[in-house]
C-alpha cells in the first residue's frame, strides 16, 4: 500500500515519503516527536471507550464484539437477491448490504425508457413493495440489519422497508435499516442524484426526524466519505468533506427545533480503506477523535454514545486493478487488516472482480473468508488499538487531525458544504486530485503492482456475473400485472397526498409509507418529487 | 494559420454516475491540446448525437461503467448513421471486459479503452485517426 510519493536517490534508497494528505514521513520516530506535538495521553487518546475515543468507541473493542461484515449484495431479480441473501447469512454474514439497480437508484420504473438495458444490471430492481416482499422473504428482519445503498430516493426505500417488515408482522420499532441517504456525496462523487440540493437535503432531514420518532433502531443516514475518496480526494479531504456534509444534515434538523444530541447518535459513516496503511489507520483514529470533539463544540452534544463515530470502514474499489486481478485478493486482505487496526465496527471488502463488476458469488465469499481468517486465526481480536503509543502512529494521528481541520476550514469559508457543492468547488477539487493521481500512476511516480511495475505474468480473465435480458422482461411483466391488480384509486389518492405534503414542505415520510403500502411504484413516487422539486443541474467544472 | 483543434464530445450515457474516469480523461485530452465538450451525467443516446451534430465535433467519446456498453453503443452507432454523421470517430472507455472488444469493433466503435488505459494511448489514437479522416 505504497500509495504515496516517494523520492529516491540513485541507489533506490528512499529519501522522502509524502503521504497523499500532504504529510511527510520521517525515517525514524522517537519520544522527541511526541514531545514536539505535545502528546498528552488523556487529551489525545483517552482510555478505550472514553472521550475523545481515538482508540475505540468500545472499552473492549473486538474482544466484546467481533465486527459485522456486510458484503454488497443484490442482483437482477428480487428472487435471485433473496437467494444470495440467504446464502451469505448461512455462511456467517451478520448484516445485509443491499445493492439496487440504476433505474431504482434514479427513481425510474423498470418499464421506463430511461431504464432500458439497466434493469437488474448492477443490483436488484425494485418497482414496488411486491419486490421487497420477495427479496426479504424468510429473512428475520428483527435480527438482521440491512444497509440500503440508495440515496436520491432513500426516503422511498426506507418507507418501503418499514412497509415490508410490518407486512411480515414485525413491529417498526424492532427493525434496523441503514439507508445510505447521503445526497451531497452523490452530487460530488457518485452521480446518482435527481433533485436540487435544497429539497434533497430537506428530504434527508425528513428521514432523520421520522426515524427519531418512529424507527428507533434505524440509522437514517450513512455519510459517505468513501465515494468522495473513490472519486479522487485525499484521505484528509475524505474526512473533512464527510464531516461538513454531516453538519449540513444536522443543521437541517436542528433548524426544525430539535437538539443534535437527540439524533446525531444515529448517524453512521461509510469510510474508505485505500492507500497507505499508516495514513489509513491514523485517519480513522483522528476522525473518531475529531467527530466527538466537534460535536461537543458545535452542537453541545454531551451524551457519550451520541459522540461515537460509528460506521462501516470498507475496502476501496479504486485500489483494485483490472490487470492481474488475483492480486486484488491479496490487496483485499491488507485492506481488511487496515480496517481491523483502525477499529472498524462494520466492514466490507471490494471483491477481486470489483474492477469489472458487482461481485460474483465466489468473490464475495472469498472476501468474507478474508475477514474470518483475520479475526479467527491471526489474533486481531486480542487487544484494542494495538498501535497506540507508537511514536510514529501518534505523531501521524495528530498531523492528520490538523490536515482534516485545514480542509474543513476551506469549505467553512465558502459558507458550508451545501454552498461548496452547489458552486462546484468540491467537485473541481476532487477532479483535480483524481487527475493528479492518475498522472502520477501513469508516469510511475506512484507504484501499482501489476499495473506500472512488475507487469509480467498472465492477465487472467475473471468470471463475470452475466447480465440476463430476461430479468427486465420479468420485472416489466410483474409491473404490468401489479398495475392491473392493485387498488388504483388508493394509489392515486396516496400519491396526491404525497404531492400536497411535498408542496407544503411537510415531512414526507408518513405519506411515503402510505404510498408504498398501496403498492405505488418507485417511479410514481419519485415523479411526484420531480414535479414538485424539479431536477438538479450540474455546475460546469471545466 | 493555426491548425483547428480536435473537438471531442465526452459523454456519460445512461444512468451510471461514476464520472471520475471521464473527468480525468477530459483533463488529459485538454492538456494534449484538444477542445473538450463534456455533456455531464445521465444523457440519452439521442441527446448525445444531437450535441455531437450541434457542436460539430470530430470525436464522440463515451464513458460507460455500468456494463451496458454493448446496447448503448449499438444504439448510438445506429443513430449516428441515421443522422448522416457517421464520419465521426467513436471511442469508448470504462469497465469493458476483453471479450467484448471484438463485439464493439464490429458495431463500429473504433477505439476501445478499458479502465487502466494510458493517456498517451488515447491521445495518440485520436490524433492519428482524426488526421486520417
Amino acid at each position: 500500500m505504497g500509495v504515496a510519493t516517494y523520492i529516491k536517490d540513485e541507489k533506490d534508497a528512499i529519501k522522502e515519503v509524502i503521504l497523499q494528505s500532504g504529510i511527510k514521513v520521517k525515517p525514524v520516530y522517537t519520544p522527541d516527536d511526541l514531545e514536539r506535538i505535545g502528546f498528552d495521553y488523556k487529551e489525545d487518546l483517552g482510555d478505550t471507550g472514553e472521550f475523545p475515543f481515538t482508540r475505540s468507541i468500545h472499552p473492549q473493542g473486538f474482544r466484546s464484539r467481533n465486527w459485522t461484515t456486510r458484503q454488497y449484495t443484490g442482483f437482477g431479480t428480487p428472487e435471485e437477491t433473496n437467494e444470495r441473501f440467504k446464502l451469505m447469512i448461512s455462511h456467517g454474514q451478520t448484516g445485509l448490504n443491499v445493492a439496487f439497480d440504476l433505474p431504482t437508484q434514479m427513481g425510474y420504473d423498470s418499464d421506463d425508457e430511461m431504464s432500458e438495458g439497466e434493469v437488474g444490471r448492477v443490483g436488484m430492481a425494485v418497482d414496488s413493495l411486491k419486490d421487497f416482499e420477495i427479496a426479504f422473504k424468510d429473512i428475520q428482519l428483527n435480527r438482521i440489519g440491512s444497509g440500503l445503498t440508495i440515496n436520491a430516493v432513500a426516503s422511498v426505500m426506507l418507507a418501503m422497508y418499514q412497509s415490508v417488515a410490518e407486512g411480515f408482522g414485525y413491529n417498526k420499532t424492532e427493525i434496523s435499516a441503514t439507508p445510505q441517504n447521503d445526497i451531497l456525496k452523490e452530487i460530488v462523487g457518485r452521480g446518482a442524484w435527481i433533485y436540487p440540493v435544497e429539497p434533497a437535503v430537506r428530504m434527508i432531514g425528513d428521514t432523520i426526524e421520522y426515524a427519531m420518532k418512529e424507527l428507533p433502531r434505524c440509522n437514517p443516514v450513512s455519510v459517505c466519505g468513501y465515494h468522495i475518496r473513490e472519486s479522487g480526494c485525499t484521505p484528509a479531504q475524505e474526512i473533512s468533506y464527510a464531516f461538513m456534509i454531516a453538519f449540513a444534515y444536522i443543521d437541517n434538523v436542528v433548524a426544525r427545533g430539535y437538539k443534535a444530541e437527540d439524533f446525531v447518535g444515529r448517524f453512521s459513516f461509510n469510510l474508505n480503506i485505500f492507500g497507505n496503511l499508516w495514513e489509513t489507520v491514523a485517519k480513522f483514529r483522528s476522525a473518531r477523535k475529531l467527530w466527538a470533539k466537534l460535536l461537543r463544540e458545535r452542537y453541545d452534544v454531551q451524551n457519550k454514545k451520541a459522540l461515537f463515530l460509528r460506521g462501516i470502514f470498507g475496502g476501496g474499489g479504486s485500489g483494485m486493478t483490472k490487470q492481474q486481478p488475483e492480486n486484488n485478493i491479496v490487496r483485499g486482505a491488507y485492506y481488511a487488516l487496515a480496517a481491523a487496526l483502525s477499529g472498524a465496527q462494520t466492514t466490507a471488502l471490494c471483491s477481486f472482480d470489483e474492477a469489472y463488476t458487482i461481485p460474483t458469488e465466489r468473490a464475495a465469499l472469498l472476501s468474507l473468508r478474508t475477514f474470518q481468517v483475520l479475526m479467527d486465526e491471526i489474533g486481531l481480536r486480542d487487544t484494542v488499538d494495538p498501535l497506540a503509543g507508537s511514536y510514529f502512529m501518534e505523531t501521524l494521528t495528530k498531523e492528520m487531525e490538523e490536515k482534516i481541520l485545514e480542509e474543513m476550514e476551506k469549505v467553512e469559508k465558502m459558507g458550508g458544504m451545501m454552498e461548496a457543492v452547489a458552486s462546484g468547488y468540491v467537485q473541481r477539487e476532487v477532479g483535480r486530485q483524481a487527475y493528479e493521481f492518475e498522472r502520477k500512476l501513469q508516469s510511475g511516480e506512484i507504484t501499482k503492482v501489476g499495473v506500472n511495475k512488475y507487469t509480467e505474468g498472465v492477465d487472467m480473465e475473471v468470471e463475470l456475473h452475466e447480465y440476463n435480458d430476461e430479468w427486465a422482461q420479468l420485472q416489466i411483466d410483474r409491473l404490468k400485472e401489479l398495475k392491473r391488480e392493485r387498488d388504483n384509486r388508493a394509489v392515486s389518492e396516496s400519491l396526491k397526498a404525497l404531492e400536497r405534503a411535498a408542496k407544503e414542505k411537510k415531512n414526507v415520510m408518513p405519506y411515503l409509507v402510505t404510498c408504498c403500502k398501496s403498492y405505488a411504484t418507485v417511479g410514481e413516487m419519485a415523479n411526484v418529487f420531480r414535479d414538485v422539486f424539479g431536477e438538479y443541474r450540474e455546475p460546469s467544472i471545466f | 494559420m493555426a491548425e483547428r483543434k480536435i473537438r471531442v464530445l465526452l459523454a456519460k450515457p445512461g444512468l451510471d454516475g461514476h464520472d471520475r474516469g471521464a473527468k480525468v480523461v477530459a483533463h488529459a485530452m485538454r492538456e494534449a491540446g484538444m477542445e473538450i465538450i463534456y455533456t455531464g451525467l445521465h444523457q440519452t443516446v439521442a441527446s448525445i448525437v444531437n450535441q455531437a451534430v450541434q457542436e460539430d465535433v470530430d470525436v464522440i467519446g463515451l464513458s460507460i461503467m455500468s456494463g451496458a456498453h454493448i446496447p448503448i453503443c449499438k444504439k448510438l452507432m445506429g443513430m449516428v448513421k441515421e443522422q448522416g454523421v457517421d464520419n465521426k470517430l467513436v471511442v469508448v472507455g470504462g469497465v469493458i471486459p476483453n471479450k467484448d472488444i471484438p463485439v464493439l469493433k464490429e458495431i463500429g466503435v473504433e477505439g476501445i479503452f478499458p479502465g487502466g488505459s494510458y493517456f498517451n494511448d488515447i491521445v495518440d489514437f485520436i490524433q492519428e485517426n482524426v488526421a486520417n479522416r
